[in-house]
């Protein structure tokens, strides 16, 4: 006999979106560095700020509150805001 | 479906199973010979025969008309029920129908039996296939070759267990347990930040073995997990090997069965086992965390499945963890903590206080890191024997984290980045300050465990508060 069950999940259709085209140069371009807070990030994150400010990228610096929470809405709206590109660094 | 009408006139619902309905045959006819009368049958459709009777196959009309005992007679008038007698009594059906003579011969009185509508295995069925469902979830159909728990495994509905399949009848079951309204929401789950309904908590619930009487404790885990303080987003994230710990207490505890003895952090104890995985199963189906997605947890450990006990409150030297965070004692109330896998405490000599804080000072020093201090918070579950040495020598609950704090201060020497050799520790700049391992509501105490053994235990926590997670509890809302 057919059985019927209910559907476990939050049934929630999901918004897909595209990603943006890469740029093909960062001629000109504003750089967001996103610090997650981890230990060491920004160790990673100073060395990236050198590489990138030699080819003549604008680079700003942004940080979250703590590695372990989502970025905080506003400061998501204010790299997508302020930079083209940015760049997430998990370290340890 | 809607409700079946029943037709003018005089209406009998009967059933072969019952001896008053086989007694009552005679006056089945003598009534249809007379005004007329419809008779349903709800078990044998050649049951009476003579005369014949509408089979009430699906037992919808016995269902929608409310028909507790057969035989029962109505009366319809213009499609409207206008009176209804049950059982067999003479004098009743005599003045019920006005036929004076009716039944001569019968006994004067026989008690009706339960109609098969409300035989206690068929009631949930049919609640749901003729209750004009209340449930709003997708209806998902099994094909008759599939088996329905592998269906699951395939969906990605399993926490790695089969999980029972949560049919309308078992929902609605589970919904019983609780007076909230299924469309209900309970609490907006991560990491998909979906809202979880009454509903949607109760399929889980059913999946994972619950009791409708467990329900309001799966509830309320749900609830304080999917808090802001708690963070249960950055505790799937992490990959430390953590997860919601269910703790619980009050008397309503010992009502659904939950054990707070012999094994309480191990397997075997039903309520304990699927309230802790029900609340996983929520954050897994309807917030979408699933290991290696969002959960990225190095290790996990098996408490991942659901981890869930009871403290024993009716014996405890020193109240409930919940009676700690405000709780009256003697409320049902529960508190979610993040957490690994518990290690044993191990102290079968100290009979005196002073050591035993000692001991568990040494030990507890340990979690996570015995050089990393304040940012894991931990909690105890003291065993009865353990908690007996303080509680003959006066200790209560605010004496013991007093003595165990004083005996968890470290020098920073001593914690410091390279100090003893090991790179992991405190950064430098502490000076010769000691430095105390928790913070002072970072050592959780609860009380639990089996009455033979010199044992406690020890559950290490996750980055503790704003930056991580932070206790939360919760009274049970029934």
């Amino acid at each position: 006999m057919t059985r019927t069950i209910l559907d476990p999940t939050g049934e929630r259709s999901v918004a897909e979106r595209a990603r943006l085209a890469r740029p093909g140069s960062l001629d000109g371009v504003t750089v967001g560095l996103l610090d997650i807070s981890k230990p060491r990030g920004d160790v990673f994150l100073d060395r990236i700020e050198e590489r990138l400010a030699e080819t003549g990228a604008t680079v700003k610096r942004y940080m979250k509150p703590t590695f372990a929470k989502p970025a905080p809405v506003d400061l998501r709206h204010e790299i997508a805001t302020e930079c083209q590109v940015v760049i997430e660094a998990l370290a340890d | 479906m809607g409700k079946p009408q029943l037709p003018d006139g005089l209406v009998a619902i009967v059933k072969r199973d019952c001896e008053t309905c086989r007694t009552v045959v005679p006056v089945l006819q003598q009534l249809a010979a007379g005004p007329g009368i419809t008779v349903y049958t709800q078990d044998d459709p050649d049951f009476p025969g003579d005369p014949a009777a509408v089979y009430d196959a699906d037992l919808a009309v016995s269902w929608h008309h409310d028909i507790e005992t057969v035989p029962t007679l109505i009366r319809v008038v213009d499609g409207a029920e206008v009176g209804r007698t049950f059982g067999w009594s003479q004098p009743n059906w005599r003045e019920f129908t006005g036929i004076d003579d009716l039944g001569d011969g019968l006994p004067v009185m026989r008690p009706g039996c339960g109609s098969k509508s409300v035989d206690p295995d068929l009631v949930d069925e049919l609640r749901a296939r003729h209750g004009g469902s209340i449930l709003r979830s997708r209806r998902i159909e099994v094909a008759d070759a599939e088996d329905d728990i592998e269906m699951m495994f395939t969906r990605g509905w399993s926490d790695g267990l089969p999980v029972v399949p949560p049919t309308e009848a078992r929902v609605l079951a589970m919904l019983d347990g609780t007076s909230r309204a299924p469309d209900e929401v309970v609490a907006t789950v991560p990491p998909d930040l979906v809202e979880a309904t009454v509903e949607k908590v109760a399929i889980a619930a059913v999946m994972a073995g619950c009791k409708p009487e467990y329900f309001p404790w799966v509830l309320t885990a749900v609830e304080a997990a999917c808090t802001d303080e708690f963070n249960m987003h950055g505790l799937l994230a992490t990959t430390m090997p953590v997860g919601p710990i269910v703790v619980c207490s009050g008397p309503g505890t010992r009502k659904i069965g939950m054990n707070s003895g012999m094994n309480v952090l191990g397997q075997g104890n039903r309520a304990n086992s699927t309230i802790g995985r029900a609340l996983q199963l929520v954050v897994r189906n309807v917030g979408g965390g699933r290991p290696g997605e969002v959960d990225r947890a190095a290790h996990g450990n098996p408490g991942k499945l659901g981890f869930c006990f009871a403290e024993a409150d009716d014996t405890s030297p020193y109240g409930t963890l919940a009676g700690s965070f405000g709780v009256d004692e003697g409320t049902d109330a529960l508190t979610v903590f993040a957490g690994g896998g518990p290690t044993c405490l191990f102290d079968q000599l100290s009979r005196e206080p002073e050591s035993l804080a000692n001991s568990l000072a040494h030990q507890l020093q340990a979690v996570n890191h015995h050089k990393l201090v304040r940012g894991f918070d931990a909690m105890l579950v003291m065993g009865p024997e353990h908690a007996r040495v303080f509680a003959e020598a006066g200790w209560d609950r605010d004496r013991i984290l007093f003595e165990l704090h004083v005996r968890l201060a470290t020098p920073a020497t001593e914690l410091e980045r390279g100090a003893g050799g090991i790179a992991e520790g405190v950064p430098a700049g502490f000076g010769d300050a000691a430095l105390p391992k928790f913070t002072p509501t970072g050592l959780l105490l609860t009380y639990a465990g089996g009455g033979a053994g010199l044992f406690s235990a020890v559950i290490a926590g996750w980055v503790n508060g704003a930056k991580g997670s932070t206790p939360v509890t919760r009274e049970v809302r029934y």
